[in-house]
């Protein structure tokens, strides 16, 4: 098992220096120069040539992106060309905030969606089945944006339930330890802090999680059924235990395996930035802030972020594969089927 | 008497009709019996066993009759009254050894849960039980191989964990739906006399249901012979392969192949198929297959009737027609 989660972390490398050229070549030839945008309309011939010689973007571009990958190597992703700041610093300002968002969406997203897969199933063709289905075409069809603003409108305009933008009240913030409220708050014994938080996520969260909910409603309703008519469900029964016991115990036990790899990719894709999510509730997450540098040129960030990205998209995967082992004693990750 | 069943019907209700899997099926079962019932795919026979434990699953559902367990109505319980039983006073195994059994449990935690559902039991003293039944029933190094999942197990060795759970409550009747189908001819005879000792042993009647009429032969009491939601023929198992009466039962066992008959001649094949359950014949449902078809048979069902504990469906041995034979 470790030899695979080792030899799966080695994979992850050429993983990266494909992701990385790709978007190093994106970024150089489809963004347009980003020497103008940061100087100014009216900078000088001049002065924008001496900013792309000292920014390296005169080098021949193999070169540009060499010097580029031996700094990430160190460690070092460069300086953003605006805040002057470097980009690790950026990107981990911001991505607690997206951590935060996505995790408890994802949470939110599974239970809900697992509750209302197996009661569709169990209840199959009812009117719990019908009820849960539409919601799940609801919540796949549903733009995002528009749930979100429908929800700023409803809880947040119409009954001032909660706040509609930001992460915490700008008075209440906890000391950053982690970068993550929910915890900063609660390990400075900040009560309200915590409240508040919490208040900020309920919103942007469920928006979050509705998509992610229905995808998983739906797999685990068809996960169900498919294990609900296994043999081994009516040894179950014959048995004599509870029929709760049989659908969880024995059913959900089993039809769980698809369900989590559905889970993983929505998380994988829900880290990588609600980039919607994050621009309605004003959210100060990593996805808004991309697209912003995205718009502006600003390439050392890009590029950092989309390695980031990139790394947990993947490592998530692996997490969902030795998730696996666990659930289903048949697959053993041995040398041959690496 | 353990096990009486008065004229149990259960049907499924399609889109296109209802289906009546088993009808006006009477029969009873005494304590250490076994009591075989035969009958090719889609007779009813296992739909009968599902029947008497109240596992039938939507759309279907048991329409009437009555199933008296020790003078207890089974088809009055409810389904928590019904769990009481299951798994403890009545348990079964499963024709599918390789799929019967949970895959992602280990085979002690599937045995303990059946002996903890019903038996006011330390998980200590269940896993004790446990490695007890295992031993039991022939497992080798049991209590090693009660950490095994079900994928570490060959088939054989899975039908005898699925017996041993069966029988860890000490069941009064095991209904065991074609235990030997899935297995090896070597293994099918194991499991035939691992049956017959448990028999012995716990003193429990066996509700035996099979196509394979070499099994009956081997393990049966009395046969009870199905065609199409009904009984055909029932009999002591000695009588019912001497003296055949049904044409049904005489095609079955004609179609036995005989090791030691060397003419050239095709093995005999009862001709047609099973008729759709939604278009029955009218009449007969064997009729539009039988050799001996009469006119009658194509327009009347027959009565079961019994002649000397030998009972049979078939107008050619109906009192009004066949005088010797009604003579009691």
């Amino acid at each position: 098992m470790l030899k695979y989660i080792f030899k799966r972390i080695l994979m992850l490398i050429p993983v990266l220096i494909g992701v990385s050229i790709i978007v190093f070549l994106i970024m150089r030839v489809f963004s347009p120069d980003p020497a103008p945008i940061v100087l100014g309309q009216h900078a000088t011939q001049e002065a924008v040539e001496v900013w792309r010689q000292a920014n390296g973007l005169n080098d021949p571009i193999y070169l540009q992106y060499f010097n580029y990958i031996t700094g990430a190597l160190t460690g070092d992703l460069g300086t953003s060309y605006y805040t002057k700041m470097p980009v690790a610093k950026e990107i981990f300002a911001r991505f607690p905030a997206t951590i935060e968002l996505a995790l408890v969406a994802i949470m939110l997203a599974s239970f809900f969606g697992i509750l209302i897969g197996v009661i569709s199933a169990v209840k199959k063709n009812s009117i719990f089945d019908n009820a849960g289905m539409f919601i799940a075409l609801i919540g796949v069809s549903m733009p995002i944006f528009w749930l979100g603003i429908l929800l700023i409108i409803f809880f947040s305009g119409t009954l001032h339930w909660l706040p509609s933008s930001g992460r915490i009240d700008p008075m209440l913030q906890p000391l950053d330890i982690t970068g993550f409220y929910l915890i900063d708050s609660l390990m400075t014994n900040n009560i309200d802090a915590f409240k508040d938080a919490f208040r900020h996520l309920v919103l942007p969260a469920s928006a979050l999680a509705m998509y992610s909910m229905a995808i998983i409603a739906r797999m685990t309703r068809s996960s169900m059924l498919e294990t609900l008519q296994q043999d081994f469900i009516r040894t179950a029964r014959a048995k004599g235990i509870s029929e709760g016991r049989v659908i969880i115990r024995h059913a959900l036990r089993n039809g769980l395996i698809p369900i989590v790899t559905v889970i993983g990719l929505q998380l994988g894709s829900l880290l990588g930035g609600a980039v919607l999510t994050e621009t309605v509730f004003s959210w100060p997450g990593i996805g808004a802030y991309t697209v912003a540098c995205i718009l502006k040129s600003d390439f050392p960030v890009v590029q950092g972020v989309v390695l980031l990205i990139a790394s947990i998209f993947v490592l998530v995967n692996l997490i969902v594969d030795v998730i696996y082992a666990f659930l289903d004693p048949r697959i053993k990750y041995s040398k041959k089927e690496v | 008497m353990l096990l009486e069943v008065k004229n149990l019907r259960t049907e499924f209700k399609l889109k296109r009709g209802t289906v009546r899997a088993v009808d006006d099926v009477s029969f009873t079962i005494d304590k250490g019996e076994i009591l075989a019932i035969v009958g090719e795919s889609g007779s009813g026979k296992s739909v009968t066993s599902l029947s008497l434990m109240g596992l039938i699953q939507k759309p279907g559902g048991v329409a009437g009759g009555e199933i008296l367990f020790k003078s207890q109505d089974l088809s009055k319980l409810s389904q928590k009254e019904l769990q009481e039983i299951r798994g403890n006073k009545i348990s079964m195994i499963f024709q599918e050894p390789m799929t019967s059994l949970n895959p992602v449990w280990r085979i002690k935690d599937q045995i303990m849960e059946n002996i903890m559902t019903h038996m006011k039991m330390s998980k200590k003293e269940a896993l004790a039980r446990t490695v007890e039944m295992l031993d039991t029933v022939g497992i080798p190094s049991p209590a090693e191989r009660a950490n095994d999942y079900p994928h570490q197990m060959s088939g054989g060795m899975r039908q005898r964990v699925m017996t041993a759970m069966a029988l860890s409550c000490e069941p009064d009747l095991l209904i065991a739906d074609e235990p030997t189908t899935a297995l090896d001819v070597t293994i099918q005879a194991q499991i035939l006399e691992l049956l017959y000792q448990m028999r012995e042993k716990f003193n429990m009647a066996v509700l035996l249901i099979t196509h394979d009429l070499g099994v009956v032969y081997e393990a049966a009491d009395r046969v009870i012979v199905m065609y199409c939601g009904k009984i055909v023929e029932e009999a002591d198992v000695k009588t019912l392969f001497e003296q055949p009466q049904h044409p049904y039962t005489v095609g079955l066992l004609q179609s036995i192949p005989q090791i030691d008959n060397e003419s050239d001649e095709h093995l005999f094949m009862i001709k047609g198929m099973v008729p759709n359950p939604l278009h029955m014949p009218p009449g007969c449902s064997f009729s539009d297959r039988c050799d001996r078809c009469m006119e009658r048979c194509t327009k009347e069902m027959p009565e079961l009737q019994e002649i000397n504990g030998h009972k049979v469906r078939c107008f050619l041995y109906d009192k009004a027609e066949e005088g010797e034979l009604s003579a009691k």
